[in-house]
């Protein structure tokens, strides 16, 4: 019989190495459950995680790889703050959204005028109108108790029916015949939020991505702040006992996080993207959540789970051309991809023993 | 009766049919959260339940077929969670994300080749004198038999909680599962059973969308009903009947936003299809705004991972 044995601390070699065995093993689940549906598995594998890397169209794909990993760490380094804590902020989506819209206006707002400080401000108004769409969750817990869980969520939904009505409405591009959508803000040189380097994908927001790593590294690892979300996390009890306010606590890590999901959608309108649209985002708030959890939320994880992430993306937008799956089908993959994490999580928090062997060093 | 250009009759009548889908959904994650397993992947076991029964139900031409289907696609998703978090102690959070990801992918795979098809039509169910009844007839007794189920569903979860053995040993797992461990009672395989219900239900709920309210496919059909559903039982702070209410009320709003919409009422669009989000976060505030967990009737041990030391 096996038995489990709760580890004193999560063990560091199958902390490392699980992420690699989830992979491996969602490709052959994955490659079983294209084969039942009928599609050349082997084929479908290849496609989703070799050609956006190495395929004849890398010049456009690895580029692109980028652009899509840039939002996905930002918003999972984040939230990774957060669920470190145990606070669960899983409306990430709706602060992306609402960043997009309040940089966007903002963007507007100046429209047609040429200023050096407008790119700026659009920064800044990205990150509070994320912010501000985190704290109404933070508020609530804080004063009523309210679950963040689900306010976070259900805000994701009205945010979405925001920027519907913002680009059918006060938004929409005046001298767009009457199609839905903002203003296209790759026209608009102040505000467009180019290329750092040309046709590398490597704009503002692929930069912050790599910065909030960073910030986040000498957070968790350097700052008191950093210590106490650690101990909130692993002993709620004494992390009260030690002085850590959990309002604060609170505050601190949905505001974070909705201020950099706020920033990655500005950063995506006012580049990539370009223009506000009723389906403007597409997702990156929720795969955000597997990115944190791939990575282990630690910063230097989330960093690669992110270039993971976005090849899965890129592999599926190929795949959709080339062997006509949908394109939600990637989800499938992603949510795979996290099941077979989190079964493996078992290895590093527990210790599995032959029954019989552990009854025996318990009689010694 | 008329006010404001809508029919309340035909609104009340619509209202049970909308809330269908949640009501469903809603009791089977109560059952499950009283066994104390938080399980946010309703939403992934609706769509599969939507898809499963859809498909079912064309190929067999049979809505009953459609909705056993269904059933046992829940059943089956809820098993895959039931699997990583009983068996391998898995957080509860994370693996209720994974699961409704997943189901919104798989259902979009396996559904590809069925958006447009028209299923079998659910004909509502013949109640003689009873339809006849003016005003009551109309709202209570002309609909098809999932309605009804649904409520017997809702009255048979409360019965069996409150005055069987079953419904006790299931109670006393959510509420202390080392308590009743030490009794000797199973506590994964209740909670297992608790989930595989909740996954029946919520399978149930999403091919009812899928045959009825809608009644085609499309991708990610369900829209957040499954989060609505769990914010419903927070709402009823666990009690069955309040389900009920909770289920109706939202169902009302999003009717009332329908026809105020259909009677063209000068407000944007999409500002009235916020409102039931925007209301369930309003009711979630003066929920626990009133009392403390404690008092709301949280399981004491929902969330919490079972590991039985010895």
């Amino acid at each position: 019989m096996l038995r489990l044995e709760k580890r004193p601390m999560p063990s560091r070699f199958w902390t490392a190495v699980t992420p690699v065995l989830a992979v491996i093993l969602t490709m052959v689940a994955g490659g079983i459950l294209f084969a039942l549906l009928g599609k050349p598995p082997v084929e479908a594998i290849r496609v989703i995680f070799w050609d956006p890397l190495f395929g004849a169209n890398n010049f456009y794909t690895l580029p692109q790889m980028l652009v899509k990993a840039g939002p996905l760490i930002l918003i999972a380094i984040g939230l990774s703050l957060g669920f470190r804590a145990g606070i669960w902020n899983i409306g990430a989506e709706g602060q992306y959204i609402m960043g997009a819209i309040c940089g966007a206006a903002v963007a507007l707002a100046f429209y047609p005028a040429e200023h050096w400080y407008i790119f700026p401000l659009m920064v800044i108004a990205g990150a509070l109108g994320g912010w501000i769409w985190a704290m109404i969750p933070a508020v609530l817990k804080i004063k009523f108790g309210t679950n963040e869980i689900l306010v976070s969520l259900m805000l994701v939904y009205v945010a979405e029916n925001i920027l519907s009505w913002v680009s059918f409405g006060p938004l929409r591009n005046p001298q767009g015949y009457g199609f839905p959508g903002s203003r296209n803000l790759q026209q608009y040189p102040s505000a467009h939020n180019a290329d750092l380097i040309p046709n590398t994908g490597l704009h503002w927001g692929v930069v912050a991505a790599f910065l909030a790593v960073i910030g986040a590294y000498v957070l968790l690892n350097r700052h008191i702040l950093g210590y106490q979300i650690r101990v909130a996390g692993q002993a709620p009890r004494a992390a009260r006992f030690a002085g850590v306010s959990p309002s604060r606590l609170f505050a601190f890590c949905l505001g974070t996080s909705g201020a950099l999901a706020g920033l990655a959608g500005l950063f995506e309108v006012a580049g990539p993207s370009g223009q506000l649209s009723p389906d403007f985002n597409v997702g990156y708030g929720f795969t955000a959540i597997i990115v944190a959890f791939l990575g282990r939320l630690h910063p230097v994880g989330i960093l690669l789970a992110g270039f993971l992430m976005a090849l899965t993306y890129i592999g599926g937008e190929l795949a959709q051309l080339s062997l006509n799956l949908p394109s939600a089908a990637i989800q499938a993959f992603q949510g795979m991809l996290l099941f077979f994490l989190l079964a493996f999580d078992l290895l590093s928090n527990y210790r599995v023993r032959w029954k019989e062997h552990a009854a025996k060093e318990i009689a010694k | 009766m008329m006010i404001g250009g809508i029919d309340i009759v035909v609104l009340i009548a619509t209202l049970m049919v909308a809330s269908t889908p949640i009501l469903l959904a809603a009791t089977g994650e109560l059952v499950a959260e009283k066994s104390g397993v938080l399980n946010l992947g309703v939403e992934g076991m609706m769509i599969m339940g939507a898809i499963c029964g859809f498909i079912a139900a064309v190929h067999t031409d049979s809505p009953a077929l459609g909705f056993l289907a269904a059933a046992a696609g829940g059943i089956a998703m809820s098993l895959i969670f039931a699997l990583l978090t009983q068996l391998l102690l898995s957080n509860q959070v994370a693996t209720g994300l994974a699961l409704t990801l997943f189901g919104l992918g798989l259902s979009s795979l396996v559904g590809q080749g069925y958006n447009g098809v028209k299923p079998p039509p659910s004909p509502d169910v013949n109640l003689g004198p009873l339809e006849q009844i003016p005003v009551i007839g109309d709202i209570l007794f002309r609909h098809d038999w999932m309605v009804y189920v649904s409520l017997g569903l809702v009255a048979a979860t409360w019965a069996v909680l409150r005055y069987t053995r079953a419904g006790l040993i299931l109670r006393a797992v959510g509420e202390n599962h080392d308590a009743a461990h030490a009794l000797g009672y199973r506590v994964r395989l209740v909670r297992t059973l608790a989930l595989a219900y909740g996954g029946a239900c919520a399978g149930l709920g999403g091919a009812y969308i899928s045959l009825v309210r809608v009644p085609q496919w499309s991708d990610g059909m369900t829209a957040g009903s499954g989060w609505i559903a769990l914010a419903i039982v927070v709402f009823a702070s666990w009690r069955p009947w309040r389900v009920l209410l909770g289920a109706y009320i939202f169902g009302g709003v999003t009717v009332l936003q329908l026809r105020l919409q259909a009677a063209g009422i000068a407000i944007p669009v999409q500002l009235l299809s916020m409102a039931p989000y925007l209301v369930t976060i309003l009711v979630l505030v003066i929920m626990s705004a009133r009392r403390g967990r404690a008092a709301m009737g949280a399981p004491a041990s929902l969330g919490r991972i079972f590991h039985a030391s010895s």
